[in-house]
C-alpha cells in the first residue's frame, strides 16, 4: 500500500511530470515563471486546488456519473466542479486567512482555465485509481508542477542578464529553455519501470 | 466597406494575431499532439469545429446571458461541443482518437476558445463572430500542421506517414519526444519574430 503510494508520488513528481511530459499547464508555466516569488504562489495555489479537485472529482465520477450511467457528461461535470471549487476556495481563503489570500490572490481565478487540473481529473479516471491513490496522485502532480515552475523561474531570473540574440528574446528562448529542461527530466525516466 | 472590415478580422487570425505564434495561446494541445502531421491536422479540425460553433452560439445568446455568469455559461457551451467532437472521433476515427488521447477533452480549457468567445463573439453579430472564429481556427490549424510536419520530418523522416527522407538522413528521435516540441516551437516563434521585424522595416 505505502509502496504503491510512494511509486505514484515519484512517478508524478519526476518521471511523468505534468508540465514536461504531458504539456499540461503550459500557459501559467510560461506566464508566471518570470519571478521565483510568483512561481511559488502559483505552485502553492495549483497544488492546493489539485489535491482538493482530485478528491471531489473522484467522488462525483464514481458515486454519481458511473452509478447513473451518465459518463458522457464527465467533461461538463469536471469543469463545473473545478470552476466552483476554485470559487469556493477563493472565498474561503479570503475569509479565514487574509495573509494566504494576499499571496495566492491573483493566481486563484487563473487556475480554472489551467488545463493541468482538468487533465488530472481525466488521467485519474483513465488510470482507475482508488480514492486515496487519487488524492496522492493529485497532490504529487501539483508538487511536480510547482517544482518545474520554480526551477524555470530561477533560470529565467538568470536569463535576464544573458546576451540573447534579438529575435530569440521573450517567448523563443523561454520555450527552448523548457525544451532543455525536459531533456534533463528525461534522465529520471529510468527511475520507475512500469 | 463592411465587407472589407470582416475580411480584415478574418485575416487577423491567420497572421497578425496568430493564436500560437503571436499570442502564445493554446500551448498545451499545440505541443502535445504535434508528433505527426496527421495528429496536428485532426486536432486543428476538432478545434475549428468547437470554436466556430461555440462562437456562433455565444453570439446568439449574448443579450440574454447576465454578465455575472457569462464565463460559466461559455464553458458549458464549449464543453458540450467538445463532448460531441470527442464522441464523433471515437465512433468514426478510433485510431486518431486514441493517439490524441486526453487532449481532445482538454479543448474545453483551451484559452483560444474562451478568449474568442469573451473578446469577440460576446460583442458582435453571429456572422461576424463566425468569420472571426474561422480565421482564428484556420490560423491555429496551419500552425499545428507546420509544427507537426517539422517534427514528423525530423523525428521520423516522414510526412503524413510517407517516408521521404529514407537513407538520406537518420531521424532525430528527440524531435518526437516532449523536449523536441519545446525546442521546435521556440525556433519557429523566433523565426516569425524575425520575419515580422523585417516586414516592418520595408
Amino acid at each position: 500500500m505505502l509502496k504503491d503510494l510512494f511509486f505514484i508520488f515519484i512517478s508524478a513528481v519526476l518521471v511523468n511530470n505534468f508540465v514536461l511530459t504531458y504539456f499540461l499547464g503550459i500557459c501559467p508555466f510560461l506566464g508566471v515563471s518570470g519571478h521565483i516569488e510568483s512561481a511559488l504562489g502559483m505552485g502553492m495555489a495549483v497544488t492546493f486546488v489539485m489535491t482538493l479537485s482530485s478528491a471531489i472529482c473522484w467522488l462525483f465520477y464514481n458515486l454519481l456519473l458511473v452509478k447513473f450511467n451518465i459518463v458522457f457528461l464527465e467533461y461538463v461535470t469536471f469543469i463545473l466542479v473545478i470552476a466552483s471549487l476554485v470559487q469556493i476556495v477563493e472565498m474561503f481563503i479570503k475569509k479565514f486567512s487574509p495573509a494566504l489570500y494576499e499571496m495566492l490572490g491573483i493566481y486563484l481565478p487563473l487556475i480554472t482555465t489551467n488545463c493541468a487540473i482538468l487533465g488530472l481529473s481525466l488521467f485519474m479516471v483513465t488510470k482507475k485509481y482508488p480514492f486515496i491513490e487519487s488524492v496522492v496522485y493529485g497532490f504529487s502532480s501539483g508538487l511536480g508542477f510547482s517544482l518545474v515552475l520554480i526551477i524555470m523561474a530561477g533560470i529565467r531570473e538568470e536569463l535576464k542578464f544573458a546576451d540573447i540574440p534579438k529575435h530569440f528574446r521573450g517567448a523563443g528562448i523561454t520555450l527552448i529553455t523548457a525544451g532543455i529542461l525536459a531533456l534533463i527530466f528525461m534522465g529520471f525516466s529510468g527511475l520507475i519501470s512500469s | 466597406m463592411k465587407e472589407s472590415e470582416t475580411l480584415i478580422q478574418f485575416k487577423k487570425g491567420l497572421w497578425q494575431q496568430h493564436p500560437i505564434f503571436r499570442q502564445l495561446l493554446g500551448m498545451c494541445p499545440t505541443l502535445a499532439v504535434t508528433t505527426s502531421a496527421v495528429n496536428g491536422l485532426s486536432m486543428g479540425l476538432s478545434v475549428t469545429f468547437v470554436l466556430c460553433l461555440s462562437c456562433v452560439i455565444v453570439s446568439l445568446i449574448r443579450k440574454i446571458v447576465p454578465p455575472q455568469v457569462r464565463i460559466a455559461v461559455y464553458t458549458i457551451i464549449i464543453a458540450t461541443f467538445v463532448t460531441i467532437a470527442d464522441i464523433f472521433l471515437k465512433a468514426n476515427f478510433p485510431e486518431i482518437s486514441k493517439s490524441l488521447g486526453p487532449y481532445v477533452p482538454l479543448i474545453v480549457v483551451n484559452c483560444i476558445i474562451l478568449g474568442r468567445c469573451e473578446a469577440y463573439a460576446s460583442k458582435n453579430t453571429p456572422f461576424k463572430s463566425f468569420i472571426d472564429a474561422l480565421g482564428m481556427s484556420l490560423g491555429f490549424l496551419w500552425g499545428l500542421l507546420l509544427l507537426g510536419s517539422i517534427r514528423e520530418l525530423l523525428g521520423n523522416g516522414s510526412i503524413f506517414g510517407i517516408y521521404v527522407l529514407k537513407g538520406i538522413f537518420s531521424p532525430l528521435v528527440v524531435m518526437i519526444l516532449p523536449a523536441g516540441a519545446f525546442i521546435a516551437l521556440g525556433f519557429i516563434v523566433s523565426l516569425i519574430n524575425f520575419i515580422e521585424e523585417r516586414n516592418k522595416k520595408c
